[in-house]
């Protein structure tokens, strides 16, 4: 019994950070929106580099995983940096491809991963019950659509949706293109790549609830009314009290959903990912409530970056399907 | 990161479970915050003790077995999970006994110790006053110095189950010129039997007598009852402050065993098409998981020498919130039953009387009784209030985990 992270876990999240922010993911996120992709292409190549697309994927398949917890470690940080692009669906794919080839069709893997694994390709996909829509799909070079016993490679996408969160915009998939597996096998491999999307969504939302609170905390201690700083009056301390709890206790289901997906106990782990997803994400949306409240009309402005943070957490909570949906599985287990 | 256990911790882990169904009641005890169940609470004391499991974390000289934090989480899992009776000792085992350990004499150990293991000496704590509560440290209840020890005057309050127990532990001014409220306080143990105590019970929201005020009126204690230096009160007060809202005063495994009751009378009783009950049920779930993984990383830290500080008030806040919630949920999931549930001790027109009630809880029809939700409802309802106000704990947390500046309260 060693639930905590250890050093090269801790060194690699610091590592993460380090390069993240030499990268000014956030100016790459606030040109994402803009639809200018270049920034976020070198920060996803990077990433690669770093070896973060890695994690989803066995040796046998350019990988060093499978490795649940690094990813989680990875995705905090990613949360944290706002950095845009597919990148839980590029985890989830290199999931599920390899998931696939494992089972028995190695083709897909062997086209696709090289790219995705490296960070020179992203990819998207849609996951039957997740909802219809892909992310970022007019960037992305490999589009997934897994669900009903059936992995198809789309040939396209319909038009490119705008979201609440300017960062992300969704996309159908079209119809048709080439079926790469059927029936069980399908069906294994796409519950496998959701366990890793919501994994990695869980991860993200902690990392972006813990970037409200400490840009509040820091505003807060510093915005002066009625002669001391507003940081020293009992409302605002509880509010971001209460988020220190959300995220504090949320963040100890994200991991020990990330042990429980690599130990493969696989109802364990179902149940797990269904509670960090739904714990991280209304923790995350909490902290996006009492960092707009805290911040006064300031946060309201398109021009401050936290809303690069609000407008995500309110667009996670939502992602792979409604949080009825997590929490259904995590009372029956299905 | 792993959360597997040792060959040794599953050893543990089986033996406690082997004697937990070899032992807890088939039924039920009566109500803990009755004179009748605190009796036999204590006895169940007894019983734990005989065989070491009263206080498996204490070293074996006291009567526990030197069990590591992680093979204590391992108890309690196992202890609420078979349904075991509630811990009339605790006040004493997760207050007074950290502080002994920490500031006590090896004499004051061994004589206060052994019998706070077996039950046979019930302890409750005496931190508040009619006008120091959330602000204890401007309490007034003096400790005067006499040869040979201290006289003890003023009065405490809102004693849990202090109407039963033998003895207490508290602060107590001791140097009335001390420059500022928090020194000159000094940490002192007495016999609630002794004279110039007065217990007077209170009648908690449901009229049972789970705590009491204390007058007291020239009590002596001997120096031998006093721990820690004379002055040092409110330091040695506060270390164990910290254990009471920690991992010590409730441990995952209750509220693990908890909502896995909740789910099976969700189970037994809900309209599967109520979503949004099952919404509640599955965040209580969620809850119970939180907390027990919160633990096992704290208790990894711990292990890991790392310090647990100010983290215990995300706890503190964080299961008394909980408790509350869960509770709410299962009464929801009852409807009227829930209502009922806490009246089948009583007769109609005979409510508890004013705080001496002697009217016995009957044995819960199944594990998912209305009577038992009842009960906790209004025990869980107390979890933000006591061992530090949520108020209080959003505070430190705010000051010491998050760094915001101090304020007027």
């Amino acid at each position: 019994m060693r639930f905590l992270l250890d050093d090269e876990q801790r060194a690699f999240a610091r590592s993460l950070d380090g390069m993240l922010t030499a990268a000014d993911t956030t100016a790459a996120a606030r040109a994402w929106a803009a639809g200018e992709h270049a920034a976020g292409f070198a920060v996803r190549r990077r990433l690669g580099a770093a070896g973060v697309f890695a994690l989803a994927a066995p040796e046998a398949y350019e990988g060093v995983g499978p490795l649940p917890v690094e990813t989680a470690v990875a995705f905090v940080e990613l949360g944290r940096h706002a950095a845009p692009g597919p990148l839980v669906e590029t985890v989830a794919a290199v999931a599920l491809l390899s998931r696939l080839a494992e089972l028995g069709v190695p083709e897909p893997a062997k086209r696709s991963l090289p790219g995705l694994v490296g960070g020179e390709t992203s990819a998207t996909l849609t996951l039957t019950g997740s909802g219809p829509y892909a992310l970022d799909a007019d960037v992305a070079a490999v589009l997934l659509a897994a669900g009903d016993a059936e992995v198809r490679l789309a040939p396209g996408h319909a038009d490119v949706r705008t979201s609440l969160d300017p960062a992300r915009r969704l996309a159908r998939l079209l119809p048709g293109g080439e079926v790469v597996a059927s029936g069980d096998t399908a069906d294994t491999a796409a519950g496998w790549a959701l366990d890793w999307a919501a994994l990695a969504t869980a991860a993200q939302c902690l990392g972006v609830g813990y970037a409200l609170l400490d840009r509040t905390v820091a505003y807060v201690k510093g915005r002066t009314q009625f002669g001391v700083p507003v940081g020293s009056f009992q409302a605002v301390k509880h509010r971001l009290a209460d988020v220190l709890v959300g995220l504090e206790f949320a963040r100890p289901l994200v991991f020990g959903a990330a042990v429980s997906l690599r130990d493969g106990d696989r109802s364990a782990a179902r149940v797990d990912l269904a509670a960090a997803k739904v714990a991280s994400g209304e923790a995350a949306y909490g902290a996006a409530r009492a960092a707009l409240q805290l911040h006064g009309a300031l946060g309201y402005t398109a021009e401050y970056d936290l809303s690069l943070w609000l407008l995500k957490a309110r667009a996670l909570r939502g992602a792979w399907g409604g949080v009825g949906r997590w929490r259904e599985r995590v009372v029956t287990g299905g | 990161m792993d959360l597997e256990f040792s060959a040794a911790e599953t050893e543990f882990r089986r033996r406690a479970r082997a004697w937990l169904a070899a032992h807890v009641p088939p039924r039920p005890l009566p109500s803990l915050e009755t004179e009748e169940g605190f009796a036999a609470h204590r006895a169940w004391e007894g019983e734990l003790a005989a065989d070491r499991w009263s206080v498996v974390s204490w070293p074996e000289e006291y009567g526990g077995r030197g069990a590591g934090i992680v093979e204590w989480l391992v108890f309690e899992e196992e202890y609420h999970a078979a349904g075991a009776p509630g811990r009339v000792s605790q006040n004493g085992i997760s207050l007074l006994a950290p502080t002994l350990f920490d500031f006590g004499t090896p004499e004051q150990r061994a004589r206060v110790l052994p019998p706070m293991a077996r039950g046979e000496v019930v302890w409750a704590q005496a931190w508040s006053e009619p006008e120091a509560g959330s602000d204890l440290a401007s309490l007034r209840s003096t400790a005067r110095r006499v040869s040979g020890g201290w006289l003890l005057n003023g009065q405490k309050t809102w004693s849990s189950r202090a109407a039963f127990a033998d003895r207490a532990f508290g602060l107590f001014r001791s140097d009335p010129d001390a420059d500022r409220p928090h020194r000159g306080l000094t940490y002192l143990m007495f016999p609630l039997d002794a004279a110039g105590v007065t217990v007077r019970p209170i009648g908690r929201i449901d009229g049972k007598p789970a705590f009491a005020e204390l007058f007291l009126d020239d009590v002596f204690v001997p120096d031998e009852d006093v721990i820690g230096e004379p002055g040092q009160g409110w330091r040695i007060a506060m270390a164990t402050t910290g254990a009471e809202r920690g991992l010590t005063l409730r441990s995952p495994g209750r509220f693990l065993a908890t909502a896995d009751r909740l789910v099976r009378a969700w189970h037994a009783h809900a309209d599967p098409s109520d979503t949004a009950l099952r919404d509640r049920v599955a965040d209580a779930v969620i809850g119970a998981r939180a907390y027990q993984l919160f633990a096992w990383a704290n208790a990894s830290r711990f292990e890991a020498g790392e310090p647990i500080g100010a983290e215990s008030s995300l706890n503190k806040v964080f299961w008394s919130e909980y408790d509350i919630g869960v509770h709410e949920t299962a009464l929801d999931l009852l409807g009227v039953e829930g209502e009922l549930g806490g009246a089948e001790g009583a007769v109609a027109g005979q409510p508890w009387p004013d705080g001496q009630g002697q009217a016995t809880r009957p044995v819960p029809l199944s594990p998912t009784s209305p009577t038992d939700w009842t009960e906790g409802y209004v025990f869980a309802l107390a979890g933000p209030i006591y061992a530090g106000t949520n108020e209080i704990q959003r505070d430190i947390i705010a000051e010491r985990l998050l760094g915001l500046p101090k304020g007027r309260r």
